[in-house]
C-alpha cells in the first residue's frame, strides 16, 4: 500500500455525505475516511489484515463517489485496489465455494475470450431454445445452489448476434476518412448488449472515423484489478496494448463506463515492465470514453429525431466519478432534436451494479436500486439512458420488477444517437460494407 | 477492565447491542476527527436515537466514571471530537430529524445530528434562509455548529450560528435535561444561559435539539473578483466598502501563494502574480444589490485594484466564486499534511497580518497559503507540510507560536471559528489573561465538578 497516498487523507469527511454505504448506515468503517483510516491502521502496524477488514473492503462499492468529493485528492482507487488485493493475498475471506467461483470467473471465463463467448452462446441456447422457460415452469433452477438461484432472474439476456458478426474488422466512412480509431467491444457489452457497439461504430462511421475492431477482444481486466487480482489485470492489460498497437489509432474508443475508467491507468499497473511502460502510457493518452471523443472532436448534430420525446439520464460511477465524463453524455442527447432530457436527482449516486456488486452484495444492491428507481420515477421520464452495461442490466432488471413504473425503456446516449443519424432523410446507409 | 466489562454490558441493554461498536476495525475509525496529526481510539462508540438516550448513556457513564466524547459527524478542526483514552464516544448523528418549521414565528426546531445544508435546504422551500454556512455544511452537524459556534462566508453581514439559535435543549453531566431559550424575539428571564452552551465544544452538556432563527432568502445576488498588487489595496478596498455604508455578504481573499495553488489546480486563468485576490458578494432586493454591486466596483477601482470582474449572472458567479471555493482543494494537494488555523484579528490589521505570515512561512522555510475572511479579520493560514518530517514539524510549531503571539498582539483571537478543543489549549491562557481563564474553569468545575464531558479539552 502507497503511504504517500494514505497520508494524503486528512480525514476532513468532506467524502461522507457522498458515500453510499456511509448515508446507509452512518458508521465511520463504512465511509471512505473510515476505510482509508483502516488501512493505515494496517500499514502502521496497529492490525492486520482481518475477516472484518475484508469485509469492509468488498461492502465498499468502489463507486469512487468519494473521489470526485475529496479535497484534497486522495486517490482512492489505487488505496481500493490494493486493499482488496491484501485482502485476496492474506486469504482472510477464503472458503471452497468462494475460491471456486474467483477461479471460474477471473481465471477462466474472463481471462479467455473464446471461452467466455462459448459460454455465451451456450446461454443464448438455453434462453432461446424454450430450456429457460421449461426450467422456469418446472421450477426445476430450484436444483440450482442458493448465490445462483437467485441470480437466475438477473441473468443478461445474450444477443443473437455478438459483436464479430455485427460489426466487420474495419468499417470505413461514406465520406473523407477524418480519424482512424479502435473500437473496443467490452465483455458483457459484447455479450448482451451487442447492437450497442454496433450503435457506437455507427456513430463512428457518421462522424468520419474508420472503425478497426478486432475479433477476439481480451477482458480489460478492471474486474481483476477491482477483485484483488492486479498480476491478473496486469496480464490482461499486455493482452490488450498487444491487441492494439497504440501508435496505429488516433484513438481508442470504449463504451462502457466502468471499462474505460480503468483502461485509461494501464501505465500503473504496467509502469514496472520496461517492455510495456512506454506503450501503456500512450495507450492510456489514446483511451477515450466515445462521449468524450464524439464531444472533443465535434460530432455533426443529426438532422432528425431518435423516435423518443423524453429521457432522462442515469450517470455510470466510472464515467463520471472515474473520468469526470459529466458534460459530454448531456450534451449528445440535448442535441438530438425533439428530444428533452429530464436531469434526475442524484443522477451521479451509484444504482447498486457496481461490477459484480449485485452478487456479493444483493441488500444493499437492492436498496440502492429501490433508490435510484424512485428517483427515476419521479422524473415522469419514460426511459432512462445510461452508459455502462452494468447499469443498463441492473436498471433494466429493476423496471422489469416495477410494473407500475412509467419508465419503460432502458437505452444509452449512442444508441439515440445512432437513432437519429439513421433517421435522416438522405440516410442510405452510413458506410460502405455492410 | 473488569469495570469496563460491567459498564459495557449495561450500555448495550440500555441501547440496542448493534448501537453499541466495541471491535477494533470499528473503533479505528473514530479515533481523529478533521485535525491533523491527533488520534485516540476510544473504548466504545455508541449511537443514541434521542434526547431520552443520550440522557441514559450520560447517566450511565456518570455512575461508572466513564469520560464522554460528544461527537457530530468530526470534522472540527481543533481536535473536539478526538477520543480521550476509555473513553465512550457519543455519536450523535442518528438523532437526525428536523421537527419543525414554522413560517409563522420564523423558526426551525430540528435533532443535533441534522446536517446544516439540509436545515438550509428546508428552509429554502419555504422562502426562507438560514445563512451560516461553514465550508464543511455538507456534512458538519447542527450540534456541532453549535457547539462550536461556526462562522461561514457570511458572517460579515448574517453573523455566525449564535445570532440564529434561539433555544436548544441539553442533556447535562449528570443526565438531566434541561431546555433553554424559546421562541420569544424578547427574552430576558435570568441568565442567558443557551449563550454558555454555544461554543462550549461538548465540554459542558449535550445538545440533543435546537431552535433556530430563519430569515426570508434574498432574492438576488451579485459576485464580482478584484485582482491587486498589494493586499494592502485589497484592505482599503474592504474598508471603503464599509465606510461607504455597505455591508456585502462575502469579502474573501486569497494571498499569492494560494491564487498560485488554485490556478494551477482548476485552470481558472487566473493571472499567478497577483498579491491579493479579493472575492465579493452583494444580496439582498434586486434593485440594491445592482446599485451595491456597481458602488463596490468604482471603490475597487479607486483603491487600486488591478483588474475586476462583475459576473452578469447566476453561473457566472458561480464560475467567480470557484477561486475561493478551490482554494482549501488546491492547497490541500500540494503536500501529505495540511494544517488549516483560524487565527483572527480586527479588519484594520488584516493586511499586516497576512504579510507577517508570509515572513513568517520565508524565515522558516514553509509552505504557508493564507486565505479567509477579509470583512471579518479572520485569516486561515494553511501550513502545507508532512507530519512524518520530524524537522520540518518543529519549524511548523514554531512558526504557529510566532503567529499566534502576532495575533495577540494585534487585539486578535487564536481561534475566530474552529475552537479551542486540543489544539489551541497551549495558548488560551495566553490569550484571556488570567482571570477570565480561571472564570472559565469556574463555569466548568460549577456544572460539570467531575469532569465527565469531554475532559482536556479546551484546558486541562
Ligand atoms: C473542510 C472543512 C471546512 C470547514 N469550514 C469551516 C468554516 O467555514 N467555519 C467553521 O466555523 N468551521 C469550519 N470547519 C470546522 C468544522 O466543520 C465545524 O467546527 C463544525 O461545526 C463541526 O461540526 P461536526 O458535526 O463535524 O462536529 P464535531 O467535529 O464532531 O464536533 C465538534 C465539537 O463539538 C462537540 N459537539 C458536537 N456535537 C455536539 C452536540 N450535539 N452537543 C455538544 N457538543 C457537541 C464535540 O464534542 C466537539 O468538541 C471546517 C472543517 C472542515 C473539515
Ligand atoms: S474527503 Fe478526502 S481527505 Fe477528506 S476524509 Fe475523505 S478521503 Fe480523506
Ligand atoms: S468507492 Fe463509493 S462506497 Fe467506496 S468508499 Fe468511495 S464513495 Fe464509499
Amino acid at each position: 500500500m502507497d503511504y504517500s497516498i494514505l497520508q494524503q487523507c486528512m480525514h476532513c469527511g468532506m467524502c461522507l455525505p457522498t458515500c453510499p454505504t456511509y448515508v446507509e448506515t452512518k458508521h465511520e468503517r463504512n465511509s471512505p475516511r473510515g476505510r482509508i483510516a483502516l488501512m493505515r491502521a494496517i500499514a502502521d502496524g496497529e492490525m492486520n489484515v482481518s475477516r472484518s477488514f475484508g469485509d469492509e473492503m468488498y461492502y465498499c462499492l468502489g463507486c469512487l463517489a468519494c473521489v470526485t468529493a475529496c479535497p484534497a485528492g486522495v486517490n482512492y482507487v489505487e488505496l481500493f485496489e490494493a486493499a482488496r488485493a491484501d485482502v485476496e493475498q492474506s486469504k482472510v475471506l477464503e472458503n471452497p465455494q468462494r475460491s471456486f467461483w474467483r477461479w471460474l470467473t477471473l481465471e477462466i471465463f474472463f481471462m479467455k475470450p473464446r471461452l467466455l463467448r462459448a459460454a455465451g452462446v451456450l446461454l443464448r441456447c438455453y434462453q432461446q431454445c424454450g430450456l429457460e422457460w421449461l426450467a422456469r415452469t418446472l421450477r426445476l433452477i430450484w436444483l440450482l445452489p442458493g448465490n445462483l438461484r437467485k441470480l437466475e432472474p438477473q441473468t443478461p439476456r445474450m444477443s443473437d448476434k455478438f459483436s464479430n458478426a455485427l460489426i466487420d474488422e474495419v468499417e470505413w466512412p461514406r465520406g473523407e476518412v477524418k480519424h482512424r480509431v479502435a473500437l473496443l467491444t467490452g465483455c458483457v457489452q459484447d455479450l448482451a448488449f451487442s447492437d450497442i457497439n454496433r450503435d457506437t461504430a455507427d456513430v463512428l462511421l457518421a462522424n468520419g472515423c474508420e472503425v478497426v475492431t478486432p475479433r477476439v477482444q481480451f477482458c480489460c481486466g478492471s474486474l481483476h484489478a477491482h477483485n484483488g487480482a492486479p498480476h491478473l489485470a496486469a496480464e490482461l492489460a499486455r493482452k490488450q496494448i498487444d491487441m492494439i498497437d497504440p501508435e496505429s489509432v488516433d484513438a481508442i474508443i470504449t463504451n462502457a463506463g466502468g471499462c474505460g475508467s480503468h483502461l485509461k491507468h494501464y501505465s500503473n499497473l504496467l509502469g514496472g515492465d520496461p517492455a510495456y511502460s512506454e506503450r501503456a502510457r500512450l495507450w492510456d493518452s489514446k483511451v477515450k470514453d466515445i462521449h468524450e471523443w464524439l464531444v472533443t472532436t465535434g460530432f455533426r448534430k443529426p438532422a432528425a429525431g431518435c423516435g423518443m420525446s423524453e429521457v432522462t439520464y442515469h450517470e455510470s460511477c466510472h464515467l463520471c466519478h472515474g473520468q469526470k465524463i459529466t458534460r459530454q453524455p448531456r450534451a449528445i442527447l440535448n442535441a438530438i432534436p425533439g428530444l428533452r432530457v429530464i436531469e434526475l436527482n442524484e443522477s451521479n449516486w451509484c444504482c447498486g451494479s457496481a461490477g459484480i456488486y449485485n452478487i456479493t452484495q444483493p441488500e444493499e444492491s437492492a436498496r440502492l436500486l429501490t433508490r435510484k428507481l424512485d428517483n427515476v420515477e419521479r422524473t415522469h421520464a419514460p426511459a432512462v439512458a445510461t452508459s455502462n452495461p452494468g447499469c443498463h442490466l441492473q436498471l433494466a432488471f429493476g423496471l422489469r420488477n416495477r410494473i407500475q413504473s412509467m419508465c419503460r425503456t432502458v437505452t444509452q446516449p449512442v444508441s439515440m444517437l445512432a437513432a437519429a443519424y439513421r433517421g435522416e432523410p438522405t440516410n442510405e446507409g452510413q458506410h460502405d460494407s455492410r | 477492565m473488569n469495570s469496563h466489562g460491567s459498564f459495557l454490558q449495561s450500555i448495550a441493554a440500555s441501547l440496542a447491542p448493534e448501537r453499541v461498536l466495541t471491535q477494533k476495525e470499528d473503533l479505528i475509525p473514530y479515533s481523529f476527527d478533521g485535525t491533523a496529526a491527533l488520534k485516540q481510539r476510544p473504548l466504545c462508540v455508541v449511537f443514541p436515537l434521542d434526547t431520552a438516550e443520550v440522557s441514559a448513556c450520560v447517566k450511565l457513564c456518570a455512575e461508572h466514571r466513564v469520560p464522554v466524547v460528544t461527537r457530530g459527524s468530526g470534522t472540527g478542526l481543533s481536535g473536539g471530537s478526538v477520543p480521550v483514552a476509555d473513553c465512550v464516544v457519543l455519536c450523535l448523528v442518528k438523532l437526525d430529524k428536523i421537527l419543525e418549521l414554522d413560517t409563522r414565528n420564523l423558526t426551525l426546531r430540528a435533532q443535533c445530528g441534522v446536517i446544516t445544508k439540509e436545515i438550509d435546504d428546508a428552509a429554502a422551500q419555504h422562502g426562507l434562509f438560514y445563512p451560516p454556512d461553514p465550508g464543511s455544511m455538507k456534512i458538519s452537524t447542527i450540534g456541532g455548529n453549535v457547539a462550536e459556534n461556526s462562522g461561514g462566508l457570511r458572517g460579515l453581514k448574517y453573523g455566525v450560528t449564535r445570532d440564529y439559535v434561539m433555544g436548544m435543549t441539553v442533556v447535562l453531566p449528570d443526565g438531566c435535561v434541561a431546555t433553554l431559550g424559546n421562541k420569544c424575539v424578547k427574552d430576558v428571564a435570568g441568565y442567558s444561559l443557551k449563550d454558555l452552551f454555544i461554543g462550549s465544544e461538548g465540554t459542558l452538556g449535550i445538545i440533543t435539539e435546537v431552535l433556530l432563527k430563519l430569515l426570508p432568502r434574498p432574492v438576488a445576488r451579485r459576485t464580482m473578483l478584484a485582482l491587486y498588487d498589494s493586499m494592502e489595496a485589497a484592505a482599503r478596498t474592504v474598508s471603503a466598502i464599509i465606510a461607504a455604508r455597505i455591508i456585502p455578504c462575502t469579502l474573501e481573499f486569497l494571498d499569492r501563494m494560494t491564487v498560485g495553488c488554485v490556478e494551477s489546480y482548476a485552470k481558472i486563468g487566473l493571472p499567478t502574480d497577483v498579491e491579493a485576490l479579493l472575492l465579493m458578494e452583494t444580496d439582498g432586493h434586486p434593485a440594491a444589490v445592482d446599485d451595491e454591486a456597481a458602488q463596490m466596483v468604482e471603490i475597487a477601482r479607486q483603491n487600486g485594484a488591478r483588474e475586476i470582474k462583475m459576473a452578469s449572472d447566476e453561473a457566472e458567479g458561480a464560475r467567480l466564486a470557484s477561486a475561493r471555493r478551490n482554494a482549501f482543494s488546491a492547497l490541500a494537494r500540494v503536500k501529505p499534511t495540511t494544517i488549516l488555523e483560524d487565527v483572527t484579528v480586527p479588519r484594520s490589521e488584516l493586511a499586516t497580518m497576512v504579510k507577517f505570515i508570509a515572513e513568517t512561512a520565508a524565515r522558516h522555510r514553509l509552505q504557508i497559503g493564507t486565505f479567509g475572511h477579509m470583512g471579518d479579520g479572520n485569516l486561515h493560514p494553511t501550513f502545507l507540510t508532512n507530519e512524518r518530517d520530524h524537522e520540518e514539524m518543529v519549524r511548523v510549531e514554531l512558526a504557529l507560536e510566532e503567529i499566534v503571539g502576532h495575533t495577540i498582539a494585534l487585539g486578535g483571537t487564536i481561534t475566530g471559528e474552529h475552537g479551542v478543543g486540543l489544539a489551541k489549549k497551549m495558548f488560551l491562557r495566553q490569550q484571556l489573561g488570567d482571570a477570565s481563564f480561571e472564570l472559565l474553569r469556574l463555569v466548568k468545575n460549577a456544572i460539570d465538578p467531575t469532569a465527565i464531558l469531554n475532559p482536556g479539552k479546551i484546558f486541562d
